[in-house]
Parts: structure tokens; sequence; C-alpha cells
């Protein structure tokens, strides 16, 4: 069967995928996009996290037909998703505080032009959440990351001022067996004050 | 595999009709695992997402009717003031990932005795509208678990919807696991006083081979409360009441002994979890339960 969605803001189109493939498999082997890992294939441990018309979703447990027109975000677009909505929404960390992203943002959402590529990842420039876990040391192994990642940018969306109750509660679904957290809650409590600090600056 | 993906709610009755070896998938939640996994080879996936009434929900006078698709992210955003007890459950369903997903309909449709929201359905009372190409019926949710992992739908059917009672009392629910997430439960329980009928329901989860109800012990705590004339006065609920109602619930179940706990350990749970239930419930209708945070502040 052939599956036509969107993807970090592109259209793709995938070809033969089997009727009970996961949205992860065809991200990973079927559209070269391995930042969302393959770890438990059973919704524990969060590491396959990606947007779903704007909403956070074990990937895995997207049957791939189910994706047929909506709009997927993976961490690889994750950047590039921050930085136009630091743009469109005037706030710097990308953490509004407006309840999420609408479906209608999220489809009105383009990518940038090839060059600042939001297909690899690879792009110089990081969302404030990504540069927050390299200064705070909140990535060990790595494997978890990602799915970290577009949990707690998630997160300081709809909350720009999360609780330590808020971050464990948001980040519940996502494993990490090497850093026993701490650092990576430091690393949120970051990317929250850097984003208040942004928009302190602007006099907002 | 044949994958079918009907636009329409008439359009997935008349696939399931024709292909009642389909297996409906919604938040694909539990159907995906058991794919991943290879525990399962469905000839015909039936994708409900694109019925888009299935997420929706209405509350009425009497009744929430809740789509079947609608995640439990929106049940404990949308409906806890109607529905505390499903609202409770729902938020110890396994992660925020997972309750972007999942909702009630596929809850009922794997019938797991450890399905977080059968408690919660069980003890406010409930019926489950399942429709197909001959017509709908509302099945009463406690004739709808038939067994471990099964119900009371025909192959053509689909579950379209749950009719719950909106709360006229306080409801708990209760939840044993080795986590404060991503975890299923070990056993559960459910409790919604009802004092516009002097009726209290139970619900209990993972300690049987199908979701069930403490009849015995609602009789006596609705019988107890009714003699005292406890739902007038207010009064506490005196212990040896409690306990016994707690006893009563453990004796309806017929748990076994898993990896996550033993049956010994369960039917304890179970009492635990009576007895606190009761607690909270009736203070929260005496006026002092923590479930009405304007009453602790003007306290």
């Amino acid at each position: 069967m052939r599956v036509n969605f969107t993807v970090n803001g592109r259209p793709h189109e995938a070809d033969d995928v089997w009727e009970g493939e996961s949205l992860l498999y065809v991200l990973r082997e079927r559209l070269g996009l391995p930042g969302s890992k393959n770890a438990c294939e059973q919704g524990e441990c969060g590491s396959c996290t990606v947007r779903l018309d704007g909403v956070p979703v074990c990937s895995c447990l997207v049957a791939a037909g189910q994706v047929e027109g909506r709009e997927v975000v993976t961490v690889e677009g994750l950047a590039d998703y921050a930085k136009q909505r630091a743009e469109s929404g005037g706030c710097a960390s990308g953490a509004c505080g407006n309840g999420g992203t609408s479906v209608g943002d999220a489809q009105r959402w383009q990518a940038e032009p090839a060059g600042t590529d939001s297909q690899t990842g690879e792009q110089g420039e990081l969302a404030p959440i990504q540069q927050a876990f390299i200064d705070a040391g909140a990535v060990q192994c790595g494997f978890c990351t990602p799915g970290l990642l577009v949990a707690a940018d998630e997160l300081l969306e709809r909350n720009a001022e999360p609780t330590d109750a808020d971050i464990r509660e948001a980040l519940s679904g996502n494993l990490c067996r090497c850093t026993g957290y701490e650092k990576i809650l430091d690393a949120v409590r970051l990317a929250a004050a850097r984003g208040e600090a942004a928009t302190a600056g602007q006099g907002a | 595999m044949d994958f079918l993906r009907p636009a329409s709610w008439e359009e997935a009755l008349a696939a399931k009709a024709e292909h009642p070896t389909a297996v409906p998938i919604a938040g694909g939640t539990d159907v995906m695992v058991e794919i991943n996994f290879d525990h399962r080879r469905p000839e015909y996936l039936l994708d409900l997402n694109r019925v888009a009434e299935l997420r929706e929900w209405e509350v009425g006078e009497e009744n929430v009717r809740l789509g079947a698709s609608v995640p439990y992210t929106l049940i404990m955003e949308n409906l806890r003031a109607e529905l505390p007890g499903l609202a409770l459950a729902s938020h110890t369903v396994a992660s925020p990932q997972i309750r972007n997903r999942g909702g009630v309909g596929g809850n009922l449709g794997t019938a797991s005795p450890a399905g977080d929201a059968h408690p919660a359905l069980l003890a406010a009372g409930a019926e489950v509208e399942v429709a197909s190409v001959r017509g709908t019926r509302f099945i009463p949710i406690d004739d709808f678990y038939t067994g471990v992992k099964r119900n009371a739908l025909a192959a053509d059917e689909l579950i379209r919807a749950v009719h719950i009672k909106k709360a006229a009392g306080p409801q708990q629910f209760s939840k044993v696991g080795t986590r404060n997430a991503m975890v299923i439960a070990v056993c559960a329980f459910g409790l919604a006083l009802h004092p516009d009928t002097r009726t209290v329901r139970t619900g209990i989860g993972s300690a049987a081979p199908t979701p069930v109800r403490a009849r015995e012990a609602e009789e006596f705590l609705a019988a107890a409360l009714e003699e005292g004339g406890f739902w007038e006065s207010g009064r506490t609920v005196p212990p040896s009441v409690a306990r016994q109602f707690a006893e009563l619930a453990a004796g309806a179940c017929n748990p076994i002994d898993d990896v996550r706990g033993s049956a010994k350990y369960r039917r304890h749970a179970v009492t635990v979890m009576a007895r606190r239930t009761l607690g909270w419930t009736w203070d929260e209708y005496r006026g002092f339960g923590r479930a009405t945070e304007g009453n602790e502040r003007c306290a």
C-alpha cells in the first residue's frame, strides 16, 4: 500500500508499505529518518515519540495507514519546528503557553527550503530544548534523547513555566536507563528559564 | 493483510459486516503491540481514525455520551466534573503519549480485566452503544464483560459510544502498581456514591477473570448508610462498617497468581483500596473532601 503524509513540513510518499507496519518503521526504514528510535515496540519507552497533528504519540503504535494525509514532526524537524513556532508566536523559547499546537497550526507549518534541512536534522541550529539538553549534560548514551526532546518541547509549548511535577508527568512515558533523569529535569528547567528570560528581554 | 479505511460510520459498519474477522484499530495501543510482536496477524485491519464522530462527546441531562475513540487525555481535561471516576482512571493510563491515542472504546473492545476504565464504568453505571448493519443495541456494562478478554459484541458489531451516568455524588478510583506511570494495574478499585438513589456502586479490576462489581459489599454499605441515617446526618462512617465493606469487596475477587502479583496480595490490596476510597468519597460527600478544593480553602 502507498501512504502519503507530511513529515517535518514536507510531503512524503511511502510505497510498498505493509499494512501492519508502524509509522516508526516507515519513518526509519522507508523515509531514512532514523532519529526516532526503535526500542520496546509496545509504547512503554517513548523513544519513538513524534508529533502527530501536533500531539505527542508513540510512533511504534500508529499504523502506517493511519497517517494518510496527516502531519508528523520528528526529532529531525524539531529545530525547524521550534524556530517557526517562535517566529509566529513571538516567544523565543517556543514556550507560548497557549495550550499546544492546533491541527490548523500544524498544517500551516512549512519546512525551510533545502539547505537548512529538516530532513536530516543536521542543520547547524538547534531547538532551545536541544541546546538545553547539551548544556545540562542530559545526554548519555542518547538512545532515549530524541523521544525526550519531542516530549519536553511539547511540554514547554503548552506550559512555559512547568513545575517539577509537570515535568515528571510530561516525561513519564519516556524511559532513560543512563541518567537517572536528574540531568534531564535540569535541562527542561534550563530551557524553561531561558525561554522566560528571552520573553522578558522582549518586554513581553 | 488488508487495511480498510472507512470514511464514515456507515462505511465502517458495512466493512465490518463484509469482513467480520476485521480487527478494529483506533488508538492502536493494544492492537499494534500484538502486531509488532507477531502475536496477531489479522486478515483485515479496520482503521476507525477517519470516523470523526467517534472522537466526540455529548453531555446530556443524565448521561454523557462518550465516543468510542475520545482519547483519555480529553476525558481528563474535559469531563472531570461529569465523570470524576473515569477522569481519575484515565489519568492512570500508561503515559501522556498513550493517553493521547487510547480511548474507552479500545479498553472495552480488548476487555482485559486490567483495563483501567472498567472499574470506573462499573461504578458509575454505563451502557455500551454497539452497532452493526443490523441495527444498534445498548449493552448494560454489567453484561458487557463475558470472560478473559471477551465481551458481548457479535462479530459484525462495532463499539460506537459509551453512555455513562453523570456523577450525582463523589467518585474515586484507586490502582496498585509498581510505578505511578506506565503500569498495568496489579489491581484497581472504583467506587461511586449515588446519593440521588442512595446506592453505591463499585468496580474491581485485575482481580477476577473479568472486571467485576462487588455487589454484596455495595448492598451492605447502602443498607448500613440507610439504616444509620448517614445520608442525612453526614456523620463519619464507623470503622466497623468500612472494614466489613472492604472485606466483602475482597470477597468479590477471584484473583490469580501472576507476574504482577499473587492472588493473596490482590485480595489484600482490594481490601485496602475499598476502605480508602470509601473514606475519600464519604469525606467528600460530607463536604470535607480532597476533591472539593474550594471547601478546603474556605474551611
